[in-house]
């Protein structure tokens, strides 16, 4: 391997660092029309009247939509394959408002300014309703958040609108009742976490314009282009042949761009009026109707036996989906599926989930999705766990891990083919030198530092679902040309997927040119979501590669007159084993264009029917005032096993980036609604993630396993680094100070008042 | 208004509304390199430097740009580029949305300080947020870079 494993820059780097003009609003035409929506001041209400007559005459105002003005066919803005499992819940504007910042109606105009004042004089007419805020209350409430009958489940997900179910489910293995009667010690206990924010620095956006052909133009901050397409046609009602979608460089995602939130609002207007329009969403918006991750509270049950064998483990999860149901079916799957699993050793497991809307903002995906809420509560019973039998945590996790080879029998039954979590685990250990730290050390000037750990898995793509296509060509002079539909929205996937490419074809990276996405032009992905790309479209690459080398070796062979069993290819050109004639790859180039009957163009798809999970432990030293409750990092050591590193650079970014995520996760980002369900935290001012003051050292380490399904024995990485943080520090915290907090985040004022 | 002012070595006159943000203003002259990221003068995105020093352009009106030298990362290509190299070499540049102000203020921070520690480059870059690095990457980029330049002298 020459390129995979090597540190090698991003291919569109240079461009990112000198501020080239390369994102959606750099690039959006300046005759955009400015659009912006109107929200609604309650949490639960029916639009009786709108007046818009006077907006509508302001000078330039170009259109002011309403309820009355969209199509009445309910759609979901879930970024996922169809038939997608998040409910068709949605309106593009609807009579019903479900939360404060609900969309009322959309207004265009020729300037910021002028819109702004249309905004202004809009007078609308509410019947205000009750509304469901608190979401223990949201399941068989007599107050419906979509009473309406056209809302429409497409898979059994558990779904019933009238009693505010989004999902339901129930799964199991053994007898877990019995199991845990039989053990010797039982935890029980409930853990809650917030519906907190992705916070991309890009904040939601997008521009659409009719092209020359008459069709609607999509360019879109987003992570999945081709479900952008089909949501538009779906909500728009019309032929998806009538859309395109393109996405340029994107301000980062982490989920939030997994859902179409914005798009609908610019496309409706371009398709009404005939002219380019544009979305920009404040950071506010994007903070009270984007896309967070779901609040959950996770009741977990684990018994053991006294010498620490778990046998049993019991996870019922509550999720909060808010007003619209995106996401809401599958991301509480993965609260149980990625827990459990840590500890397939258990005789018996059973998991039960309820999803509930209420009228708060609508939840989406955030990085993790469900994972992090679930390793959050099942890490932390196994640390009470381990202070109930009182044995080290470390020793009890050695004890109980999943190794290579083990049925997962909570994780679809998948066995573990790649995994080194027991050397995960061993190795943070000694980096954060538990041994000598364990519990908790006083310093000096009476703050007390104390030591915490847990482990996390995630997934390789969604099994037998996600798709990922690689089309890739020869061309003059013999440069290859690779279109991927996958987004890549800072990860770097564009120079991975290249990096492979250049391994599998034998030539450098530079000879690779890489292009993506335009949904008229690449080969069709599912999208750049649940840690897919790596190892889903990883491997379409290698597929494609490899039909492309063979149909040169063909094309070579014809023309050095001899079969395709005598010839090779070495990167360089095409031989023959027999004579030593070679044709040069950039011969082939060249001559495919002259008189050409053979394109010498390749595309693959790839979908895998197992998900291989990657693993990881993370460690961290934490030092508590306790005068002030405040809490300081002091080291994060983490260890990953995401099967081969295909570019070590990207991937310690990844983990370093997802870490200080799961830090401001477990001690600083908060989200709170008051009884009026108006969120507190909507600017970077009261939502606080971590700058560089908040975190301590971090140090990364990668101990790999080699996944024989995947791309050059990789898994994935992006969403597992988020997932440790939080239990492990909230044990650092117990260690430190005997205080268990079973809800994030775990500010200086709960510290202190506990 | 009419204000005249040096952008990136030029001298522009232009017509402003007072309420202008210099943010929206760059921005209108073609210098795409400054973001917002926010509302709240959080973020650092709009970083540019005026007379030198730095400034968030959201909360600096365009009027008071009058009489001034401002440059954005396209009036510094060839510095932004220097550094840039070294975040990229580090991947630490990520989605890249963060960057150019985040090394606006790296150039700047260079120029005040000669060799700052840790703790000082920490808190002089405290208001430039990145959601993607966890900052690491970044801190490392800066040492590689002031190593570089430090041998160049």
């Amino acid at each position: 391997m020459k390129y995979v494993n090597q540190p090698i820059r991003k291919k569109d780097a240079m461009a990112l660092v000198t501020g080239k003009p390369v994102y959606t609003d750099d690039i959006a035409p300046k005759d955009c029309l400015v659009v912006k929506v109107l929200r609604s001041p309650h949490a639960h209400a029916e639009i009786l009247e709108i007046k818009k007559d006077i907006a509508a005459k302001l000078p330039g105002i170009v259109c002011v939509l309403t309820y009355e003005d969209v199509p009445q066919k309910r759609f979901t803005m879930a970024g996922q394959t169809y038939p997608e499992p998040s409910p068709y819940d949605r309106l593009i504007l609807d009579k019903r408002v479900r939360f404060v910042g609900d969309a009322v109606a959309i207004v265009a105009g020729e300037t910021e300014k002028a819109v702004d004042q249309a905004m202004k004089v809009i007078k609308v007419k509410y019947d205000v309703l009750e509304p469901v805020l608190d979401f223990h209350e949201a399941k068989d409430n007599p107050i419906l958040v979509h009473p309406e009958d056209n809302w429409q489940a497409l898979c059994p997900v558990g779904a019933d609108n009238k009693r505010n179910l989004c999902a339901s489910g129930l799964e199991e293995h053994g007898d877990v009742d019995k199991v845990i009667a039989e053990s010797d010690v039982v935890v029980e206990n409930t853990y809650h976490t917030k519906a907190v924010q992705q916070t991309m620095m890009e904040t939601f956006r997008t521009y659409t314009q009719m092209d020359t052909y008459g069709r609607l133009n999509i360019i879109s901050s987003t992570q999945v282009p081709f479900h952008v397409r089909r949501i538009l046609s779906n909500a728009l009602d019309i032929p998806k042949s009538k859309i395109r979608v393109i996405k340029p460089r994107i301000g980062g995602g982490f989920g939030a761009k997994q859902t179409v939130v914005v798009e609908v609002y610019p496309a409706i207007v371009t398709l009404k009026t005939g002219r380019p329009a544009k979305i920009i969403y404040t950071r506010e918006e994007s903070l009270i109707a984007s896309s967070p991750r779901h609040e959950m509270e996770i009741k977990v049950r684990i018994g053991a036996n006294k010498d620490g064998h778990i046998r049993g483990i019991e996870v019922k999860t509550l999720s909060n989906t808010g007003a619209f149901g995106e996401h809401g079916p599958t991301t509480v799957g993965l609260s149980g599926h990625k827990s459990i699993p840590l500890y397939s050793k258990a005789e018996a497991f059973r998991f039960q989930y309820d999803v509930v809307y209420t009228n708060k903002m609508s939840a989406g995906a955030y990085r993790g999705y469900g994972a992090t809420q679930g390793i959050f509560a099942v890490e932390s019973a196994i640390n009470e766990l381990a202070v109930k039998l009182n044995m080290d945590p470390v020793a009890l996790r050695e004890m109980n891990l999943t190794r290579e080879g083990d049925v997962m029998h909570a994780y679809y039954g998948e066995t573990a083919n790649s995994c080194t979590l027991d050397h995960c685990l061993e190795r943070t250990a000694e980096m954060i030198g538990w041994k000598e730290k364990y519990p908790c050390r006083v310093m000096p000037d009476g703050k007390i530092r104390g030591v915490g750990i847990a482990m996390a898995m995630q997934g390789s793509g969604i099994s037998s679902v996600d798709t990922g296509s690689v089309s890739i060509k020869i061309n003059d002079d013999g440069f290859y040309a690779l279109t991927i539909g996958a987004s890549d929205m800072g990860t770097g996937c564009d120079t991975i997927l290249s990096q492979m490419a250049a391994d599998c074809l034998d030539c450098s990276v530079d000879d690779i040119i890489v292009y993506g996405v335009d949904t008229d032009v690449s080969p069709y992905d599912s999208g750049s979501y649940a840690s897919s790309t790596t190892y889903v479209t990883g491997m379409a690459t290698v597929k494609a590669c490899q039909t492309l080398v063979d149909k040169m070796k063909a094309y070579g062979a014809e023309k050095l007159g001899c079969s395709v069993d005598d010839v090779e290819f070495d990167g360089e050109k095409v031989y023959s084993l027999k004579d030593g004639s070679s044709i040069s790859r950039k011969d082939i180039g060249n001559a495919i264009m002259c008189a050409g009957e053979n394109a010498l163009f390749a595309t693959e798809a790839h979908s895998s029917p197992v998900s291989p999970p990657p693993f990881m432990a993370g460690a961290v030293e934490v030092e508590v005032d306790p005068e002030t409750g405040s809490v300081k990092l002091i080291d994060y050591a983490a260890v990953v096993d995401c099967g081969t590193v295909v570019n070590p650079n990207l991937a310690r970014v990844q983990v370093e980036g997802g870490l200080v995520q799961g830090i401001g996760m477990a001690l600083h980002e908060n989200i709170t609604y008051n009884e009026k369900g108006e969120l507190a935290e909507n600017s970077l001012m009261q939502y606080k993630i971590p700058t560089r003051m908040d975190m301590g050292k971090l140090r990364v380490e990668f101990d790999s396993s080699y996944e024989p399904t995947g791309p050059f024995g990789a898994k994935s990485i992006g969403e597992i680094v988020i997932n440790t943080p939080a239990p492990a520090i909230a044990q650092a915290i117990y260690n430190a100070t005997g205080l268990r907090f079973t809800e994030l985040p775990i500010t200086p004022e709960k510290s202190l008042w506990a | 208004m009419q204000i005249t002012l040096k952008l990136n070595g030029k001298n522009v006159t232009a017509e402003v509304a007072p309420d202008m943000a210099l943010l929206d203003f760059v921005r209108d002259q073609g210098c795409y390199s400054v973001k917002r990221g926010c509302e709240t003068s959080n973020c650092g995105l709009c970083t540019v430097l005026m007379d030198g020093k730095p400034v968030l352009s959201c909360s600096t009106l365009a009027v008071r740009a009058d009489g001034h030298e401002v440059v954005t990362m396209e009036g510094c290509q060839a510095e932004a580029e220097e550094f840039g190299a070294f975040l990229a070499d580090q991947g630490a540049e990520q989605c890249g949305y963060c960057s150019p102000g985040f090394i606006m203020n790296v150039l700047a921070m260079c120029k005040e300080m000669e060799n700052p520690t840790d703790d000082e480059i920490r808190e002089y870059l405290s208001g430039n947020l990145c959601r993607c690095s966890g900052y690491e990457g970044q801190l490392r980029a800066i040492h590689a870079y002031m190593d570089y330049k430090k041998g160049a002298k």
